[in-house]
Order: structure tokens, then C-alpha cells, then sequence
């Protein structure tokens, strides 16, 4: 079976040529390892992927672009774009400068996959960090998505420097029928600096579409990371996307994920809190309708001591779609004094909707304090009555109730710009929804 | 003292899933007037009050409640409000995400609505949350989070007070507000009941005990046990009930 798989994607490969040895000595061991690890099924047993049927993506035969004509404008309506922001636009996994903002700057390094030479991939030490964070005999979509490693971006911040500028990198899928991209991000953040970064995930068509994504973030000693994501693609794509943290002595990890469009989508993210006062905080607010599939994948491993992670992510589920949050907290037995808190919350506004919520924690530290929880259902009719008995129509307050419920989410994001954006995008997506007297 | 009548309840029986609360309950409140309801526990007094708001739940199988001249049993909750009758929520509820000044604009402009005004300018909206805010000495921290999010109980009631001054109702029902209130908090909230209260409008009391009646003087007294008012009277009679226990009723 793993072999049908990887032969779909075997004419492209053979394509593929670099002028890197190390890129195509990766390639080609990422491909053997894709061959012999497959994609993941929802068979009995595995239970990372036990609510996600990826069936539609494995039974397809995508292929890479060769080429999109794009109107700009149409990236401008889908993206989040701000002139104070800088804006690196990806067309169907290609690096676009045209549309892009210029990336040369002093204070921080900021490199196009593509346009590396052979030289820089060594005086960059590419092959030290690029990959570094994951495990390709064991997941097959990383695997896949390291095989046809081409593009991306890979920003070095070096020490102290504190980069206020949103960096914006725009992933967007002009939704030719079949294709998939293999969106590459590599960040990493030196001792004491800051960078905030926002990776978008959007467009697409009527057509079926891949986009699977590979994240690595490696925060250094007390540097902060604010990282964003939105996955915002057409109800005809699937979006598999992979994204891995590694925290060292007091650095911090804040992240907010945000999901509207797909037809299946999955975001596992994994946080590895390897120096002690490591801290992360995940928020996630995702807005299914449809038949929609969203899953999301979080897993929190404490291996240094005196660490803290703080988990929320919220979910309004409408129609007949579903989504699924697996979030798992790991206290390793040298990770004492770990303080972590993970909560998931779901509004479901039809009874076809449906969501798995499953937190769980491991402790094998004996001094932790650690809290976990999950909510589905509708907002209780005690509720709604405070509201009417204070002359709000049921219009109104459910709009109010919805939007203060998924509010919390975005009212964390710390750029003013952004959450403007965002609060109104999202007040204009959520759904026409009335609830019951 | 106009002798407009503000609410009549007239013959009033509700149930509750085949259990009868109210038992032909008949009750008449002019404009001005404020009115306590007193009783035991299990009396049917906070049934009354949500009943006249129009608290789902509650099946009215016979009476009528005529709230100036309109008998208001087929309306909307919120038809109720927009129409100046206000409840001040024994158990206050928390509106995660929703933001106080949001939900009290909102509020406001609906209410406004209504009487055929248009929504009140910010800036004019503003200045009296903050009069009404320190009113009843709220934190200014705590009023600029979401309602009621993380409120002690005492902070919950002083927040009905202030939603209550601010939103001026035609009449107030107070369920139990002085439940759980120390005697600060008490002091404060009957000053802002007390300036709220004018001749155009009324109020109706609901409470186990009479403390609160030291401080808000009712015109009248009534005693609810079983349903049915089984005694009424003067400021006195809530005294005379103190001293002696509902038993001396019964």
C-alpha cells in the first residue's frame, strides 16, 4: 500500500534537480523514508490520526504547479496584507519577489529557499537546522514535503536584536485542479531577540488541492517567539500542516492559530520545552461550517524544569462539520515545577456537528501543578435570558455571546493592527446563528 | 401620589413541570409605589418576579399580568425590558467575551430604540456609565472586563444596580438583591436603588429578609407562602415578621 502511494508522486520527483548536494542527498533519503512510511490511516490503533480520515488526500494523484498567472488583487482580497508589515507571498509553493517586500536587511537575515546558493547553504549551515525537528521515518507528510523541498523561507535573528515588523509570509494556492505545494518555513530566533511572524494559509478554488506544510521554529536562550498561523483556503483543499518548537532557557513561544477554510485540515503542532523557564502559549480559535474537518494536533513536552504552557483553543461548529482536538501534555520526570493549563472549548450550533476533544496529560514529575479541560455544547438558556431581559433582541445577543466567545481568542493578539483585522474578519465570518429562547 | 397603576397581577397560576408555584396570586402596584414580597423559602416569591419578566420555563395557566394597561404574558423577554421592566438577577450570569460597556450600549440603544430614539452617542454614553459606575463604587478595572467574568457576589449585585440606574426601567423587580451582600455592599446598593426611585416609577422587592427594608422603604408589605399573598400591610409588617418568624403567619 505505501508503495501505490509514493509512486504517485515519483514522476515529479524524478523531475527534480538542485544545485545543492545537501538538498538533493536530503530529498532522496526523505523520499526512501515517505516509500517506507506512507501517510497515515485512521485504522485501529493509531490513535494520532484516529478522527481524521485523510483517505481523500491519499487516494489522489496531485502534482506540482508548473506556473500560475495570479491577479494580485485576488491575493490582496484573501491575504491580511499592512504596509508596516513585511510580505513575502508564496504562489502555489513559489517564492513570488514581484509581489513580495524586499527581504535585505541589516538586523536580521531572511532567505528565499530557492534562490540559496551552494555557498550559503553552507555558510548559513542549512543542513545543521533545516530538519533538525523532525522525524522523518516516523511522519509521513513531513517526509513527504522534505522530498520535494524546494522553496521556503529561513530567517536567522541573531543575538539581542529585538525585530518589531510583522513578518507576513503568505501562502496562497491559485487552486489549479490536482496541485500541491510543500510550503517550507525554518525560524530561528538567537539569544534574548524577538521576531513575530505570521504564516497565512489561503485561496484556492472549486478544484481539489494539497498544501502540506512543514514548520521549524528553534528559539534560543530568553528570546520570544510570537507566532501566528491561519489556515483560510477553499472548501475544496486539504491542508496538512506540521509545526515544531524548540524553547531553550526562558525563552517564550507565543502562538495563535486561527482556522476558516479547507476541506480537511490538520495542524499538529509540537512544542519542546528543552531549557529550563521555557514557557509557550497556545491559543487556537477555529470556526467550522459546512462540511468542514479541522483537527487539531498539540502536543506539550516538559523535559526542563520550571516550565509553563498555557493551552486554549476554541472551536464554533456549525452545520454538519466536525473537528477534533487531540492536545497532550508531557511532564518528563526532570521537568518539576512545570505549571501547565490546557482547555478546549466548543459551541456546536447544530446537532449535525461534532467534535472530538480529547486533552490528556502524562506526569512523571512529582511537584507540578497542571490542569486540563474540555466543553462542548450550546450556550445555556440562563444565559440568552440575561441577555433578552436586558432589551437585546436574540439577533443581537446571540451575535454578542458568539463573538465574546471566540473574542477571548482574538482580543490575545498582542499587534494592534493585526487584531483589528482580525476581530473584524471574523465577526463578518461567523455565522448567522440564532439561538433558542 | 398619582394613582396610575403600574402593574396588576391578576389571579396569576403558574407551574413548573406540573408543580403549582403560584396559586391565584393577585397583586397591584401603582406608579411611585415600591413593594416588598416576603416569604419563606419555596413561596413562589422569585417565580413572581421571573414570571413578570418573562422568564422561560414557567407555565401560566390562569391570570393575567396587565403592566401599564398591556397584558404582557405573550411577549418577548426583551419586548418586556424595551418596555421598562427590569430584573435584577438573584444569581447574576457571567457573559465570557462579552464586554460590560458592550453589553450596556447595547442595552441602552435597544431600550432606546423602542421609544423610536436613536443610539446614544458614545461620548454621551460615557459619562453617564461612569457617574452610574461610581454610583455604586465599582472597581473601574473590573467594569472594563466581560460582564460579570470573575465579579465576587457582591460585585455581581452592585453591577444589577448600576445596570439599573443606567438603563432608568419603568419598573424595577429586585429578586433577592440583598442576598450574600455585606453591609458595605447593602448600604451601596439600597443608595442606588433609593436614586433611582422617583414618582413615575416603581419597584417591587422580593425577599426572604427584611434588612434590606431598613434602608428602602416599601409603601407596602406583602407575605407570600404557598403561592398566594396571605397577608399585606405597611412598612411595619416587615418588622413585626422579623421579630416574630413566618410561622406567625402560617
Amino acid at each position: 500500500m505505501t508503495n501505490s502511494i509514493s509512486d504517485k508522486y515519483k514522476i515529479d520527483f524524478t523531475k527534480l534537480q538542485a544545485n545543492s548536494n545537501y538538498l538533493n542527498k536530503t530529498r532522496d533519503l526523505a523520499m526512501e523514508n515517505f516509500h517506507h512510511v506512507g501517510l497515515p490511516t485512521a485504522r485501529r490503533g493509531n490513535e494520532k490520526w484516529k478522527y481524521t480520515n485523510i483517505a481523500p488526500i491519499a487516494s489522489t494523484e496531485f502534482r506540482l504547479s508548473e506556473g500560475s498567472n495570479v491577479d494580485p488583487n485576488n491575493i490582496r482580497k484573501q491575504a491580511f496584507l499592512d504596509d508596516s508589515w513585511i510580505n513575502l507571498i508564496f504562489v502555489d509553493g513559489k517564492f513570488n519577489s514581484e509581489l513580495s517586500d524586499d527581504i535585505d536587511l541589516d538586523s536580521i537575515s531572511i532567505n528565499v529557499l530557492s534562490s540559496l546558493s551552494q555557498d550559503q547553504y553552507i555558510s548559513l549551515d542549512i543542513e545543521t537546522h533545516l530538519g533538525s525537528l523532525i522525524n522523518l521515518s516516523e511522519e509521513g507528510f513531513p517526509a513527504l514535503n522534505t522530498a520535494f523541498l524546494s522553496d521556503g523561507i529561513i530567517i536567522f535573528v541573531p543575538e539581542g536584536v529585538k525585530f518589531e515588523k510583522l513578518i507576513n509570509i503568505v501562502f496562497f494556492n491559485s487552486g489549479q485542479q490536482n496541485v500541491v505545494s510543500h510550503p517550507r518555513v525554518l525560524l530561528n530566533v538567537g539569544l534574548n531577540s524577538t521576531l513575530s511572524v505570521m504564516e497565512s494559509y489561503v485561496g484556492g478554488s472549486g478544484e481539489v488541492s494539497f498544501t502540506n506544510s512543514v514548520s521549524e521554529m528553534i528559539l534560543g536562550k530568553g528570546s520570544t517567539l510570537n507566532h501566528y498561523r491561519l489556515l483560510d483556503e477553499s472548501d475544496t483543499t486539504y491542508d496538512v500542516g506540521y509545526g515544531r518548537v524548540k524553547l531553550d532557557q526562558d525563552s517564550k513561544f507565543l502562538s495563535k492559530s486561527f482556522f476558516k477554510g479547507a476541506s480537511i485540515g490538520r495542524y499538529d503542532l509540537n512544542v519542546l520545552i528543552e531549557g529550563e523557564r521555557g514557557s509557550c502559549d497556545l491559543k487556537g480559535l477555529y470556526l467550522t461550517t459546512g462540511s468542514q474537518h479541522m483537527d487539531n494536533f498539540i502536543n506539550i513536552d516538559h523535559v526542563a524544569p520550571n516550565g509553563t504552557s498555557n493551552l486554549l483553543y476554541k472551536g464554533i461548529l456549525d452545520d454538519k462539520s466536525r473537528a477534533v482536538f487531540g492536545g497532550t501534555v508531557m511532564v518528563r520526570q526532570t521537568a518539576q515545577k512545570t505549571d501547565s493549563i490546557q482547555s478546549d472549548k466548543n459551541l456546536l450550533l447544530s446537532t449535525d456537528a461534532e467534535v472530538d476533544s480529547k486533552p490528556s496529560l502524562y506526569i512523571y514529575a512529582d511537584d507540578v501543578k497542571c490542569a486540563h479541560g474540555a466543553t462542548a455544547g450550546n450556550i445555556d438558556a440562563e444565559t440568552i435570558f440575561y441577555m433578552l431581559s436586558r432589551g437585546i433582541d436574540i439577533e443581537l445577543a446571540s451575535k454578542l455571546l458568539l463573538y465574546g466567545f471566540a473574542g477571548e481568542v482574538i482580543d490575545s493578539i498582542q499587534l494592534e493592527e493585526l487584531r483589528d483585522k482580525f476581530a473584524s474578519y471574523f465577526l463578518e465570518a461567523l455565522p448567522d446563528y440564532k439561538f433558542e429562547i | 401620589m398619582s394613582s396610575n397603576i403600574m402593574l396588576e397581577v391578576k389571579n396569576l397560576v403558574v407551574s413548573v413541570e406540573d408543580n403549582k408555584i403560584l396559586n391565584g396570586l393577585n397583586l397591584k402596584v401603582n406608579e411611585g409605589e415600591i413593594h416588598a414580597i416576603m416569604g419563606p423559602n419555596g413561596s413562589g416569591k422569585s417565580t413572581l418576579s421571573n414570571v413578570i419578566a418573562g422568564k422561560p420555563g414557567y407555565q401560566v395557566e390562569e391570570g393575567e399580568i396587565i403592566y401599564q394597561g398591556e397584558n404582557i404574558l405573550e411577549l418577548e423577554p426583551d419586548i418586556r425590558a424595551r418596555k421598562g421592566i427590569f430584573l435584577a438577577f438573584q444569581y447574576p450570569v457571567e457573559l465570557p467575551g462579552v464586554r460590560n460597556w458592550q453589553f450596556l450600549k447595547t442595552s441602552m440603544d435597544s431600550i432606546r430604540k423602542e421609544m423610536g430614539l436613536d443610539e446614544m452617542k458614545v461620548r454621551e454614553f460615557d459619562k453617564i456609565f461612569e457617574e452610574k459606575r461610581q454610583l455604586v463604587e465599582m472597581n473601574p478595572d473590573l467594569i472594563k472586563r466581560s460582564v460579570n467574568e470573575g465579579f465576587s457576589g457582591g460585585e455581581k449585585k452592585r453591577n444589577e444596580i448600576m445596570q439599573l440606574s443606567l438603563l432608568n426601567p419603568k419598573l424595577a423587580l429586585l429578586d433577592e438583591t440583598d442576598s450574600g451582600l455585606d453591609i458595605d455592599a447593602l448600604r451601596i446598593v439600597s443608595e442606588g436603588v433609593n436614586e433611582f426611585k422617583r414618582p413615575d416609577n416603581s419597584i417591587l422587592i422580593v425577599t426572604h429578609y427584611q434588612r434590606i427594608l431598613n434602608y428602602i422603604k416599601p409603601d407596602h408589605v406583602h407575605v407570600l407562602v404557598d403561592g398566594e399573598i396571605v397577608k399585606s400591610g405597611d412598612h411595619t409588617l416587615a418588622l413585626e415578621l422579623e421579630d416574630k418568624g413566618y410561622e406567625w403567619i402560617k
